[in-house]
């Protein structure tokens, strides 16, 4: 018998890369606004960002669609939360639920890669990492998605956690101040979008030039929590 | 018995004796290693005194940038340039070829190579292969016969026409071509029109990027306008700079010798004459 090849994939990927990055008493979420499929670009303003409690984020890169259900998902079972506890998950029983969503569909999985990040119970921030069918672990800070490759390494170098097995157990926060985290985000991502077609990186645009500026979107979007509350930055981004 | 078939030194051309273990290591599950593309927009088209040639210089492999700065205008002839797409090392190659042959029939003609040459040349080389060397081109120069364009097809076809796309990014930049073109450009409205089709692949097409290559060719002149435009630049470096610190501590430094396998003898035979 000839081997039988898929004629029609239930996935795509639609690229996109995401970064969180954990301190003291914040946490900085970021990942591009491009969502692309092949060599063609469906959106240059796509948010991968979604809040998913008060204290949470969850950045995602991957296939969209999976993306958008699993995130519908999440919504429903947390309103169900809050009607039963009358309070807002926490980042880490968020981070539990996310597994748990992911490891229920292990044989059918939501191409999904998935960064949570938010506030821990004492306000420390913190950092989730998932892969596709929900094995996760809390880190100090994580890269997913296509240019997860090449930012995870500048992140290692600059950011070299403790490792888990220490014991008493370390604290995988990260020492830098709030700025300097969202600095270090910017260049990772100013970094791995030269590299990788799938990332649009970010930048001022040259408003001189013919063409280029009437191109809206292709950006970075930066999501710090804090004791403040959420805040969002966007800068804008590399276009080709 | 003769082995001759085998012995004989290979006269030029390529070497094919390893696709059939290639094959069988496919069979098993060892595949042969990613080739980088040019994944590309190029673009040519006919003004009212010659040929502009257009080209991004983004080379990817798979969905890595490998070079930010290539050059897809290749040099034919100083009356021919040709704009490559596909394979690197086959657009690179064949047109390092061609050039070679049109040279060496200048010096037996003593004339100013003709475009059809090339094209007759490049299309008899890949329509050999049948599309393996994959080479998807557009040839554009000004003979005595006057000003030429034509694209090339990896399996050899080709056309002859006053506007043309090729690569990934043709079809965004062929939208601006139809939008656009017409008949008696002057240089800058041709320039510029080559520009926005490369653009529009640049920023459409995710196979291209970076910068903006263009080539003028007049009669009995050209222009090479290498970065004619940069539409990319990186502008966010951190102010405080970053420090790659640590390194890998030397432990312990031990140089073991390797063991002498032959031995050298001083004043051997003399070597014969």
């Amino acid at each position: 018998m000839t081997k039988q090849h898929p004629a029609w994939s239930p996935y795509d990927n639609n690229g996109g890369t995401c970064v969180a990055i954990a301190g003291a008493d914040y946490c900085v979420t970021a990942a591009d606004t491009r969502m692309s499929t092949g060599y063609s670009i469906l959106s240059r303003d796509y948010s991968k960002i979604i809040k998913l409690a008060d204290k949470c984020v969850m950045a995602s890169s991957g296939f969209q669609a999976d993306v958008k259900a699993l995130q519908k998902l999440l919504a429903a079972r947390h309103l169900i939360y809050q009607h039963q506890h009358n309070k807002q998950m926490s980042c880490p029983a968020m981070g539990q639920l996310l597994s748990n969503t992911l490891y229920y569909k292990r044989f059918f999985p939501y191409y999904s890669f998935n960064v949570l990040g938010g506030l821990d119970n004492e306000g420390k921030g913190c950092v989730y990492t998932y892969d596709a069918v929900g094995s996760y672990e809390r880190v100090g800070y994580s890269s997913q998605g296509s240019g997860s490759t090449l930012i995870m390494p500048f992140l290692d170098n600059q950011l070299k956690s403790p490792s888990p097995l220490l014991l008493p157990a370390q604290d995988a926060v990260t020492p830098l101040s709030e700025a300097e985290a969202v600095d270090l985000v910017k260049t990772c991502f100013a970094s791995a979008t030269e590299r990788d077609i799938y990332t649009a990186s970010f930048f001022l645009f040259p408003p001189s030039l013919p063409l280029c500026d009437g191109i809206f979107g292709d950006k970075l979007e930066i999501v710090v929590l804090n004791k403040d509350g959420i805040h969002r930055e966007y800068m804008e981004l590399r276009k080709d | 018995m003769s082995n001759s078939a085998i012995d004989v030194p290979s006269r030029g051309g390529f070497s094919f004796d390893l696709c059939r273990r290639n094959d069988m290591l496919a069979k098993k599950g060892v595949n042969l290693p990613s080739f980088r593309k040019t994944g590309t927009t190029i673009v040519g088209l006919i003004f009212q005194d010659g040929v502009i040639l257009g080209a991004d210089t983004r080379a990817t492999e798979g969905p890595i940038v490998c070079d930010k700065n290539c050059e897809k205008i290749h040099y034919m002839a100083p009356n021919i340039y040709c704009c490559g797409a596909g394979t690197a090392a086959d657009t690179e190659a064949v047109t390092d070829m061609v050039s070679s042959q049109l040279q060496l029939h200048r010096y037996h003609t003593g004339r100013e190579s003709r475009v059809v040459t090339a094209l007759t040349l490049l299309k008899k080389h890949l329509f050999n292969y049948q599309g393996y060397v994959q080479a998807a081109l557009v040839l554009g120069g000004v003979d005595c016969t006057g000003p030429h364009l034509h694209t090339i097809y990896p399996h050899g076809s080709t056309d002859t026409l006053p506007f043309a796309t090729m690569g990934s990014g043709s079809l965004a930049a062929m939208a601006m071509f139809e939008s656009k073109y017409k008949e008696g450009l002057t240089k800058d409205e041709g320039i510029q029109l080559v520009v926005d089709a490369i653009c529009s692949g640049i920023f459409n097409d995710l196979g291209s990027g970076s910068n903006v290559d263009v080539c003028v060719i007049t009669k009995g002149h050209k222009e090479y306008l290498r970065n004619h435009l940069l539409p990319n630049p990186r502008t966010f470096v951190n102010a405080k700079g970053y420090s790659f610190p640590k390194k890998t501590e030397v432990l312990l430094t031990k140089i073991t010798p390797l063991r002498e396998r032959v031995e050298v003898v001083e004043g051997g035979d003399a070597m014969e004459e």
